[in-house]
């Protein structure tokens, strides 16, 4: 490895020795010797070739990324009107609940907390998950990951237990220096479980941020899981979100993915389809006006029969802004009875946007049912003028017919708090432009 | 009230209007007839303000004002309305949402507050009544699904509601079995008054026993050739439109 961008972080990786747990330590040191070999994706990388992170990695992020001088989380409530969550944050790379979540009294054997002291008190559970998924990706930025995630949000679901209200993860990344932070999360449901989690990202602070997140779901048989991530940083953002999620027998999943204002993006989704009869449903939306860059790399693998997915991502470019998404499906060759579905509609309302859509299909089994669609276009002019010839002004006509495209991602949330909110936000956005609304107004 | 005056139109460079004439006051009901492909759905193109279609010459004058320098926006919130021959369905656009849009934004051009959402209600609902429109239409998206005849009640529904100075219906009557057609026909008459005006283009005379026009146009090759009252549109019907062409040798 010579590459100096990789050499400073091995260098870095070298000096730490702060020993979490036993668990922390193989998985650390596996990933690093991972990221020797990897090194970070760079313009040559087929799986990267929508993100380029040259700039971003050339960006100097100090070496003390642990560091976070005061608790801001304590002045964050969620102000999702009747959202009822329980929250918990990661400021930079540190856990902490608020003081609702630590006096909730959860059902017998469910814990949430931090993935850091998991790893202390419930160390056999805790090395059965850990690093399952992630050490098999041959991918830079999760090796990365592994070599500098000391903490992160640890969720443990037991048999047949639904947790009634939404949890949800702020993530927060602060500082008015630079900050190079990685996470871990560890979620576990076991058979039969439910439950409903949602992520938000932020940022506070003028600094550049490095966030590379990553986080592994292990969902089992019959158990139902639901996953939403909203993003809302800034410009000055590298997001890097994997997200990994194990399905057995019977379980169902609903995830998506809403980058509603940010830098440079880039989420991994991985739905691994392992157990007979699940389900896994996935949809997504990306709003950019500047030059916001939005890459979500999907892969939904198949590989027992007769399950089901759906995935369903939109994105709505103006300014300068780009977007990639990618679509892989693969069916094993005795993953018969398969159902996918796949679609990535697209609308572009400047000429200077950019948006590279590609499905990916690779089906070795025979009895299937996959469909995939791609649409990269315009507002429709037909149904601009209808609004028109009504008396709706050309911008408000805009709207609503942006407004509708997004729809049918934003219907499929479960949470109606959630839902009414960013059905909000979306119409805040979208018309006040993403950028103008700097702060987050789903927190505060 | 409408005042079209030499008025030539093109589509992607092809002149589909060739120098028309048309006055139209308050009070009167207008039949326009004539020959597929004639230019009727193009001159109501372009009294709505269709970007895809160009004026070349000529002058449209609307109560007063000079009708080429609005937006359609502005064009309907002057009193203007177009009951579409194709009516366009936008999934994603509730009906309801998109109606009290439009209304609102109407409202707001001519300098009034927006309506209370109870007074919009109980309008919808008198209104469905009106065109005796199937209840659950207006939870749906804008025209989504909806039948050929579902669509053109919509249209005098959304007529209905916005009260136009103006209207000029493309077409209602294809696609409507009888009942529907005199539905819709009594929904156009109740709107009728004094301080209206209405267009009505049609290819059949069974519309006009409904709505009885004061004046029958004739529009062949991008203009107007011939006027007169309800008989030229029985004659029409009877006879077709051999006889005009002949008469324009
Ligand atoms: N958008 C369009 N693009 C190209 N040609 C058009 C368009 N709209 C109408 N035309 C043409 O203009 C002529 C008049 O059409 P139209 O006004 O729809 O006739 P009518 O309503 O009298 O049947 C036809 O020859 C038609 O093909
Ligand atoms: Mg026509």
């Amino acid at each position: 490895m010579d590459n100096s961008k990789e050499a400073q972080y091995i260098d870095l990786y070298r000096n730490v020795r702060e020993v979490q747990s036993s668990v922390f330590e193989a998985y650390r040191k596996a990933s690093f010797e991972r990221f020797k070999r990897l090194g970070f994706p760079d313009d040559k990388s087929e799986q990267y070739k929508y993100t380029n992170l040259t700039e971003a990695l050339s960006v100097d992020y100090g070496l003390d990324n642990h560091n976070q001088k005061e608790l801001i989380y304590e002045a964050f409530t969620c102000a999702i009107p009747g959202i009822r969550s329980h929250l918990y944050f990661v400021v930079n790379d540190t856990f902490y609940a608020s003081d609702e979540a630590k006096n909730q009294v959860f059902p017998q054997g469910v814990v949430i907390g931090s993935l850091k002291e998991a790893s202390r008190l419930y160390s056999d559970l805790v090395a059965k998950y850990f690093g399952k998924l992630s050490e098999k990706e041959e991918d830079g930025l999760i090796a990365f990951n592994g070599m500098f995630a000391h903490d992160g949000f640890f969720m443990y679901v037991p048999e047949n237990v639904t947790i009634d209200r939404p949890i949800q993860l702020v993530n927060i990344s602060e500082g008015n220096t630079n900050q190079l932070l990685n996470s871990h999360n560890l979620i576990i449901l076991e058979r039969g479980a439910k439950v409903q989690l949602l992520v938000c990202d932020h940022t506070e602070g003028n600094a550049r941020f490095f966030v590379n997140r990553l986080t592994e779901v292990h969902v089992a048989e019959e158990a139902t899981y639901e996953h939403y991530k909203i993003e809302n940083t800034s410009s000055d953002t590298t997001h890097i979100s994997s997200l990994l999620i194990d399905q057995k027998e019977s379980s169902k999943t609903l995830t998506t993915i809403l980058t509603l204002n940010n830098g440079l993006t880039r989420n991994n989704i991985s739905l691994m389809l392992n157990g007979e009869y699940a389900e896994g449903l996935l949809y997504g939306m990306a709003v950019g006006d500047l030059d916001q860059k939005v890459d979500n790399h999907t892969s939904i693998l198949h590989n027992k029969p007769n399950c089901h997915s759906t995935e369903l991502f939109k994105y709505i470019l103006g300014g300068e802004s780009q977007g990639g998404f990618t679509g892989r499906i693969y069916v094993a060759e005795d993953a018969q009875k398969t159902e996918a579905y796949q679609n990535s509609k697209n609308i572009l309302l400047s000429t200077t946007a950019r948006m590279r859509t590609k499905p990916q299909l690779e089906i070795y089994a025979d009895d299937v049912r996959c469909s995939h669609g791609a649409t990269i276009g315009q507002l429709d002019e037909t149904a601009m003028f209808y609004l028109r010839s009504r008396g709706i002004s050309e911008d408000e006509a805009r709207l609503l017919l942006m407004y509708a495209f997004a729809a049918d991602v934003i219907e499929n949330i479960r949470i109606e708090a959630l839902k009414d909110r960013i059905k909000l936000m979306l119409e805040h956005r979208l018309r006040s432009g993403v950028s103008q609304a700097a702060s987050c107004i789903l927190c505060r | 009230m409408l005042e079209i005056k030499n008025l030539h139109a093109d589509v992607n460079g092809r002149e589909i209007l060739k120098g028309l004439n048309l006055q139209v006051n308050a009070g009167e009901i207008h039949a326009i007839m004539g020959p597929n492909g004639a230019g009727k759905s193009t001159l109501a193109s372009v009294l709505a303000g269709n970007p895809a279609f160009e004026v070349t010459e000529g002058e449209i004058t609307f109560l007063g004002k000079d009708f080429m320098e609005l937006a359609p926006e502005e064009r309907a919130a002057e009193g203007f309305f177009l009951s579409f021959q194709y009516p366009v369905e936008i999934p994603g656009v509730s009906m309801v949402n998109f109606l009290r849009t439009a209304m609102n934004e109407q409202r707001k051009y001519r300098g009034q507050e927006p309506i209370p959402a109870s007074d919009f209600l109980r309008l919808m609902k008198e209104k469905k009544e009106l065109v005796e429109m199937q209840s659950n239409l207006t939870n749906r998206s804008v025209n989504e699904g909806f039948s050929g005849g579902e669509k053109k009640r919509s249209e005098i529904f959304q007529m209905a509601m916005l009260e136009p100075r103006l209207a000029v219906l493309d077409e209602t009557d294809s696609g409507l079995d009888i009942d529907a057609l005199r539905i819709v026909a009594n929904g156009v008459n109740k709107l009728a008054s004094p301080e209206r005006a209405i267009i009505v283009i049609t290819h059949y005379q069974r519309l006009l026993d409904y709505i009885v026009p004061d004046f029958v146009h004739v529009l062949f090759d991008g203009r107007i050739v011939k006027s007169g009252n309800k008989d030229l549109a029985l004659r029409l019907e009877s006879e077709g439109y051999d006889w005009i062409k002949k008469e324009l040798e």
